[in-house]
């Protein structure tokens, strides 16, 4: 059976990984290539790297930071952030990723997103979506770190980019993210049975119940969270062996 | 002496060469497009990614095609995702032919799949499954059942159960892995499998196929 996957993500700014409460007060969390190799190490299926960097002339730090990585760590690798056009992918593939995520840009030109996986394969794309209610049951797509309200129907458009051609979706509660009080689970299960293609959970994760969860109610393929093991709090190995004693298959 | 890692044009080599390169043990690792290089490598892996019909067209377009066919018969070979579909007869992707090195066809996986909560399966088959192993020495040293990393829309049908070196299942059972005489190849990513990819590709690279 296929297993179930975590995705520790590494949110990377001016080479460094930090981690803050809805991008605020970043708390320095050390060196992103050896946090991706302890990872690796504990198990984990993926590491997604999101560039949170804010000037362009610091974009290129990132390439660098995957280029390293890829010589050491022998697992799909996937980064987001800042990518604007096919060029954006190409190079971040070129450097040694395996997945490029797309946010913002997706939403401003959704063509973007059938280009991107016309020339480097579905496989490739993840859309990114950052969700926050408007009303009960009703999410919608906002960009600009939850500040700038799409008006798009979250769940339309993961339809939508699935259509375009992506090859998973990373959902993202924008209510939940840094507040570990678990994932958005009606958001996520939405989602997850709205597509055909995999949908990773993310945003708000405090404890490993919130990863099953994630799992079994919200029926996301994959789980992704960032400071719950950066801290040192959980190591990946024991998120996984905590979901497979709730029964869920994982890697281990 | 070099291991010709083929290009052809669709997509990113440099995960499939670095994993090489770690396990070579300071042997050559070519990434080429080369006809030339490819016939003079000691061994070939021929990985794939994106859609088989514009692999197909790549392949033909840089006149790789022979260069690939003659290597499937002569040399240690090692075909990877697209490059395994491309061994068979024909894919219903884009309805093309493939090389026709083993008879059989590549079929996409049903959209109506469903696992045991009632949850959708989905397509692509993308994540970590157990791979059943049949006796192959590309398999030494990794362990029945080990999961490796798959990502494909397509799998492969072959017409020989002889093939057969290796089983997976989502919705349905699948063959990920085949091999006859020099030629190895596999669904799965081993230069994404953590330590059992990297000892796959290991193996590959010190194996002396029988005759």
């Amino acid at each position: 059976m296929l297993a179930k996957r975590i995705i520790p993500c590494l949110d990377v700014t001016a080479g460094r990984v930090v981690k803050g409460t809805n991008f605020v007060a970043l708390r320095d969390a050390g060196d992103p290539v050896e946090i991706a190799s302890r990872y690796d190490e504990q198990g984990a299926d993926e590491i997604t790297f999101l560039d949170i960097t804010a000037s362009s002339d610091e974009r290129d730090i990132i390439l660098h930071i995957i280029e390293a990585c890829a010589r050491q760590v022998f697992i799909p690798l996937t980064v987001g952030g800042g990518v604007r056009q096919v060029a954006d992918v190409r190079r971040l593939l070129n450097a040694g990723a395996d997945k490029v995520s797309i946010n913002t840009a997706a939403v401003q030109d959704p063509d973007l997103v059938a280009e991107a996986s016309a020339k480097v394969g579905s496989q490739c794309i993840v859309v990114a979506i950052d969700a926050k209610q408007v009303a009960p049951g009703s999410w919608h797509v906002f960009t600009h770190g939850g500040r700038n309200d799409t008006g798009l129907d979250a769940i339309l458009w993961a339809e939508k980019v699935a259509a375009l051609g992506a090859g998973e979706i990373l959902l993202t509660s924008m209510d939940r993210d840094g507040t570990r009080n678990g994932f958005d689970l009606a958001l996520t299960r939405a989602v997850a049975d709205a597509v055909a293609i995999p949908v990773i959970a993310s945003g708000g994760v405090g404890n490993l119940d919130h990863l099953a969860d994630g799992v079994s109610l919200g029926r996301a393929d994959a789980v992704l969270a960032a400071s719950i093991f950066h801290f040192g709090e959980y190591t990946v190995r024991q998120a996984k062996e905590h979901m497979a004693a709730r029964g869920i298959e994982v890697r281990l | 002496m070099a291991i010709a890692v083929i290009d052809y044009g669709m997509g990113n080599l440099r995960s499939v060469s670095q994993a090489l390169e770690h396990v070579a043990g300071g042997e050559p690792v070519l990434v080429t497009s080369d006809p030339a290089q490819v016939a003079a490598a000691e061994r070939v892996v021929f990985p794939g990614q994106g859609a088989m019909p514009d692999c197909m067209a790549e392949l033909e377009a840089r006149g790789l095609k022979p260069a690939v066919l003659q290597a499937a018969k002569d040399k240690p070979f090692l075909g990877i995702c697209i490059g395994l579909q491309m061994l068979f007869e024909h894919s219903e992707e884009g309805d093309v032919p493939g090389l026709g090195v083993f008879p059989g066809q590549v079929r996409r996986f049903p959209e109506t799949m469903v696992a045991a909560d009632g949850a959708r399966l989905k397509v692509p088959h993308m994540g970590w499954n157990r791979v059943w192993q049949k006796p192959h020495p590309l398999w030494a040293g990794i362990e029945d059942g080990a999961r490796f990393y798959f990502v494909h829309s397509y799998c492969v049908q072959p017409e020989d159960e002889a093939l057969v070196t290796g089983c997976c299942e989502y919705g349905l059972p699948f063959t990920c892995a085949v091999g006859r005489a020099n030629i190895f190849a596999v669904q799965f990513h081993p230069e994404k499998s953590a330590r059992d990819g990297l000892q796959l590709l290991k193996n590959f690279v010190s194996w002396q196929p029988a005759g």
